[in-house]
């Protein structure tokens, strides 16, 4: 049972960092294999005003959030717009040369060295319940993501925002005859996605670790809950993050031998018999 | 019945011109003049090798693939197991090398071509993926992270033995690079290399004059995936160990990024994309040793923002240029 509610733990970190890019991939049909740079950028945003100035971490996430998310919208502005209709080789190319950028730059500016952040005392530690051992830490990571979760779905499905995005994203001529501002919809879009990407960054920092390789380590993570999640919106990389959460971490538990080799194989099964992912649009 | 001007279309496409003539004889005068650049030159070769068998699928058959390396590496570490437990003849060995990499390729042809262009990406992705992984967790067959060790070589057909510097093992490569070189320059003149192009124009066309796409696709992704595993196994024999790096994923990025550097579906693409490649790496490394990573990824955002096809066209003219002023590539 504590596996499972690692498990679950760890798919909402996830799914909180994968989700900006199921927008991006999986509706704008983007390939921005560079996600996971803005996830580091939270990350480091958090560790360095944690251990250069004394802040407390839970003040930090905010800016965890807006860092990415400026860093997002700047880029965005200047070059990732040019390439909303290049081909997916050409997105894939540029996006690789920004991990190469990131990573490099990080290692230079930071140091290869992991970040480690210390979690204030209230959350760490497990307490007991209903015979479960229950991480402080991991619950306040279920409940935020949780949280996150919840907010999302309703304003992609239930603010004006939502239905212009979603507009936007089927059909951006049409959208744009009815008056729809298309790219800077795009562009909050996209500053979103990479603070939420940041957010997950900070939060997943004390899990999944926090190095110069970030980016590289778990670009198959995102790219994995995305194509297995399919483009129906949020439901499916969710529950794609909650299994994949629960298998990564229960088979390192259970069979360590074979590490990632079950998540990666479960990855090519499914991209083979179903193309585009389990939850396709009818 | 192919007709009259198809033929001659494709035997003039087939001739060689003096450039390359040209090109191959000043890669040949590089043995006797460039005598103490040797390793840096098998490398290029290598590299070069394993750059052509990617355009093969990537310029020609129009598959982009960001595992590309799973060949590689699987060329590599079945020469270098070859090696160890059956017998140390590097020819021998080569064949092994490909003879794994095409089974491996045959294989996964069959899953990459279910999807379309993303999940192609992803698809070849997690196979490299996933032989990185069982080469790391198989540590008692590969080494794991420490690499394999151990792997040496006989002289190459009893007579020329592998040396301290590397010249017999620059002669090596580069003779097996240029018989594979051949193979596949032939292999993209021949019909069947022209019907490649069309499914990669346009599968739907292709489909419809009768070309079947898939069986197509399938023979090409073997071939290439064969010529890479050469190029693995020449690696794994000429630097006498295998390490687990074969497998990482930047070693794809690295050949996609000499392919676009290059250009993709005329072949030297790849060739002068590891030339520049590797020179650029040498200088970047020791100007940043730790660093040099980030220019290439300036590189590529910059390459891809100017637009490919139009780098690819400057090349090919300065390129066309230099051969013309007498080879020196």
């Amino acid at each position: 049972m504590t596996i499972l509610f690692d498990g679950i733990a760890y798919g909402m970190v996830l799914f909180v960092l994968a989700c900006g890019l199921s927008v991006t991939l999986g509706l704008m049909n983007f390939v921005n294999l560079a996600h996971g740079a803005f996830a580091m950028a939270g990350g480091y945003a958090t560790a360095i005003l944690m251990n250069r100035w004394g802040w407390p971490f839970v003040a930090t996430l905010p800016l965890a959030f807006l860092v990415p998310a400026l860093i997002g919208v700047l880029l965005e502005r200047t070059l990732y717009r040019r390439l909303y209709d290049a081909s997916h080789l050409d997105q894939v190319l540029f996006t690789i040369g920004l991990v190469f950028m990131a990573v490099a730059g990080t290692d230079y500016l930071m140091g290869s060295r992991p970040q480690l952040i210390r979690l204030p005392e209230w959350l760490s530690g497990r307490f007991e319940f209903l015979g479960m051992q229950i991480g402080r830490y991991r619950l306040f990571i279920v409940v935020v993501c949780g949280v996150l979760t919840v907010a999302l779905q309703l304003v992609l499905n239930r603010t004006r925002f939502g239905s212009r995005l979603r507009a936007a994203v089927d059909d951006p001529r049409v959208a744009r005859g009815l008056g729809i501002p298309v790219e800077r919809v795009f562009m909050i879009t996209f500053a979103a996605g990479s603070g939420l990407a940041g957010l997950g960054g900070a939060l997943g920092a004390e899990l999944l670790g926090l190095d110069p390789l970030f980016p590289l380590k778990f670009m198959i993570y995102f790219l994995i809950v995305v194509t297995v999640g399919g483009t129906t919106g949020l439901t499916g990389p969710f529950v794609a993050s909650l299994i994949l959460g629960i298998a990564d971490v229960a088979g390192k538990y259970f069979v360590p031998d074979l590490g990632a080799f079950i998540i990666y194989t479960v990855m090519i099964v499914v991209l083979v018999f179903r193309p585009r992912g389990l939850f396709v649009r009818s | 019945m192919p007709s009259k001007a198809a033929v001659s279309r494709l035997s003039t496409l087939g001739r060689w011109r003096l450039a390359e003539i040209l090109f191959w004889l000043a890669a040949a005068a590089s043995v006797p003049l460039l005598t103490e650049h040797h390793l840096v030159l098998t490398e290029i070769a290598i590299i070069a090798l394993f750059a052509v068998s990617l355009d093969l699928i990537l310029g020609y058959a129009g598959i982009a693939s960001l595992g590309h390396t799973a060949f590689f590496g699987a060329g590599a570490y079945a020469a270098g197991l070859f090696a160890i437990h059956v017998t140390n003849d590097p020819l021998l060995g080569l064949v092994a090398g490909a003879a794994a990499a095409a089974v491996l390729g045959f294989a996964t042809s069959f899953l990459v071509l279910r999807g379309a262009d993303l999940t192609r990406l992803m698809v070849t992705l997690g196979v490299a993926l996933v032989l990185g992984e069982i080469a790391n967790k198989a540590g008692k067959i590969t080494g794991g992270a420490d690499g394999l060790q151990g792997v040496f070589m006989a002289p190459i057909l009893g007579r020329f033995e592998f040396d301290l510097f590397g010249h017999v093992g620059y002669v090596y490569s580069l003779v097996v690079f240029f018989v594979l070189f051949v193979v596949a320059r032939r292999i993209v003149v021949s019909p069947f290399g022209l019907s490649l192009l069309a499914i990669r124009d346009n599968p739907l066309r292709a489909r419809a004059i009768g070309i079947p796409v898939n069986t197509r696709l399938t023979a090409i992704y073997t071939i290439s995936a064969a010529i890479a595993g050469v190029a693995g196994a020449l690696l794994a024999q000429t630097a006498q160990f295998v390490s687990i790096d074969v497998l990482a994923f930047h070693r794809s990025a690295d050949a996609l990024l000499m392919l676009v550097i290059g250009g993709t579906g005329y072949l030297y693409g790849g060739i002068v994309g590891a030339v520049a490649f590797k020179v650029l790496q040498e200088i970047l490394s020791v100007w940043t040793p730790q660093y040099w990573t980030f220019w290439i990824g300036a590189i590529l955002v910059a390459i891809v923002l100017i637009g490919r096809q139009r780098i690819g066209n400057g090349v090919m003219g300065i390129w066309a240029r230099l051969l013309g002023k007498g080879g020196a590539a």
